[in-house]
């Protein structure tokens, strides 16, 4: 053991105060001791991207940051999203569009669609993809992802949007 | 997957950096976007009893110019690289590599200086260096010194960095109007490193090869430079059998080792194959 130390950060907009040992990764205190278990523990060698929170306005796999990185860091998870039981256009998006199947890489992929869409409102096809590409997904063959992003971007940019899946009743009519 | 325990020190200026590495010495590993270090550490390849984190050291961060240089701050991210305007404009060679390294989370994280320093052949900033031919600024207990990235890279994992240094800048020459640049990367997937690589910056002159570099990464011990292959090309017209010819030559240097990306006779094939193209698209890229 060494010796811990403590660290303040703010946590979807609450301020924490933690005391952890150097050696302790961001994703364990996360999940463990802050009970955030919305970003997960994939291949914990940073290729996934299960566990991407934006820390500073940047997307980071918080399997590969120490928590003592985090002094005076700004952190949002999975959990900032919804607000008052609404959800988040992004969030929105991935139900609207499919953009998940079994949901292991879903905040993840939020997340990091969060922050690339706050750097690039109106993002390609092709920039989606190259941009998205620290998140694994095993299910969906990232197709309606690209689209769960496009439809969120469309939302976040205050233009209509429709869900390129119609819903059981219309698709009956 | 933990590292083993260690103490974190978060120096503020790069003066009370180099006093804490002067002070742990061996004991101590510099910590910059973390993206090789912390893996390591979690499968314990390595286990300083110190980490230094140079993340909170503001003057190792930006890219300005001065005069006919572009001088980046070895804290520099890789997507501070990919966005900057100056680079896009001055010096794309480097924009391109750094959009063909990982994915874009670890390019919010890993750096310049980083790359450059851990030494690994796999990573793809050392050829990109030996092409634009950079110097790096090394700050020691005893002030700084200039070394260029041609002799840096020393073996793998072993560069000129002295124990006790920190790299605190990266200088590259401003590229002259018209020069060609390319960097050719063949990787299996996002996120994996080059099977095989070229970094190829030339200027061409009334038809003919004025000036070449050619490096290769991650198929020899440390990025090579293909000095052969740049001799035989200046002053020839660069057309197929030329650049054939210099492929040829560039392959003749490589020794990667066997692995899952392939063993050494497709490595050296890929090097050559990675080398032709990138002579070919710098050329269409370069001022006749």
């Amino acid at each position: 053991m060494s010796k811990k130390q403590m660290v303040s950060f703010k946590l979807n907009d609450k301020e924490v105060d933690m005391v952890v040992e150097p050696r302790e990764l961001l994703i364990h205190t996360l999940r463990e001791k802050l009970q955030h278990t919305g970003p997960h523990i994939g291949c914990e060698t940073s290729h996934c991207g299960a566990c991407t929170v934006d820390m500073n306005g940047m997307s980071v796999k918080s399997c590969t940051v120490l928590t003592v990185q985090c002094q005076d860091a700004d952190v949002k998870t999975i959990e900032g999203f919804a607000q008052g039981g609404e959800l988040h256009a992004i969030q929105e998006g991935f139900m609207q569009e499919h953009g998940l199947q079994c949901g292991f890489c879903t905040p993840g992929m939020i997340t990091r669609t969060y922050r690339l869409l706050q750097e690039n409102p109106n993002p390609t096809e092709e920039e989606i993809r190259y941009w998205m590409a620290g998140n694994l997904c095993r299910c969906t063959g990232y197709q309606n992802i690209v689209k769960a992003v496009q439809y969120a971007a469309k939302k976040l940019r205050g233009e209509p949007v429709q869900t390129s899946h119609p819903l059981m009743e219309e698709a009956k009519a | 997957m933990i590292p083993r325990p260690f103490e974190y020190h978060a120096p503020r200026s790069l003066p009370d950096a180099l006093a804490l590495l002067s002070q742990f010495g061996d004991e101590a590993k510099l910590l910059a976007g973390g993206h090789s270090l912390l893996p390591m550490m979690k499968l314990r390849f390595a286990e300083p009893a110190h980490l230094i984190d140079l993340g909170h050291i503001a003057e190792l961060k930006g890219i300005r110019q001065e005069g006919t240089e572009i001088r980046i701050g070895a804290m520099t991210t890789e997507n501070e690289l990919i966005w900057s305007k100056l680079l896009q404009e001055k010096v794309p060679l480097l924009v391109e590599g750094a959009r063909l390294i990982s994915d874009p989370q670890v390019r919010y994280k890993g750096t310049l200086g980083g790359d450059i320093s851990h030494g690994d052949p796999g990573n793809d900033h050392p050829a990109i260096m030996l092409a634009l031919d950079a110097s790096f600024v090394l700050a020691g207990p005893g002030g700084e010194r200039v070394v260029p990235a041609d002799g840096y890279f020393l073996g793998t994992y072993y560069t000129a960095l002295e124990p006790g240094e920190i790299m605190t800048e990266i200088r590259i020459p401003v590229p002259a109007a018209g020069t060609g640049w390319n960097y050719a990367k063949l990787k299996r997937k996002t996120g994996d490193f080059a099977t095989a690589a070229a970094a190829v910056s030339l200027r061409l002159k009334g038809g003919t090869v004025a000036d070449v570099r050619i490096a290769l990464t991650n198929v020899g011990p440390t990025a090579l430079k293909a000095r052969e292959a740049e001799d035989y090309l200046r002053g020839k017209a660069p057309d197929e059998a030329a650049i054939a010819e210099a492929a040829r030559l560039a392959m003749s240097i490589c020794e990667p080792v066997t692995d899952l990306r392939g063993d050494t006779e497709y490595k050296t094939a890929m090097a050559g194959e990675m080398t032709r193209r990138a002579l070919g698209v710098a050329c269409s890229r370069a001022a006749r």
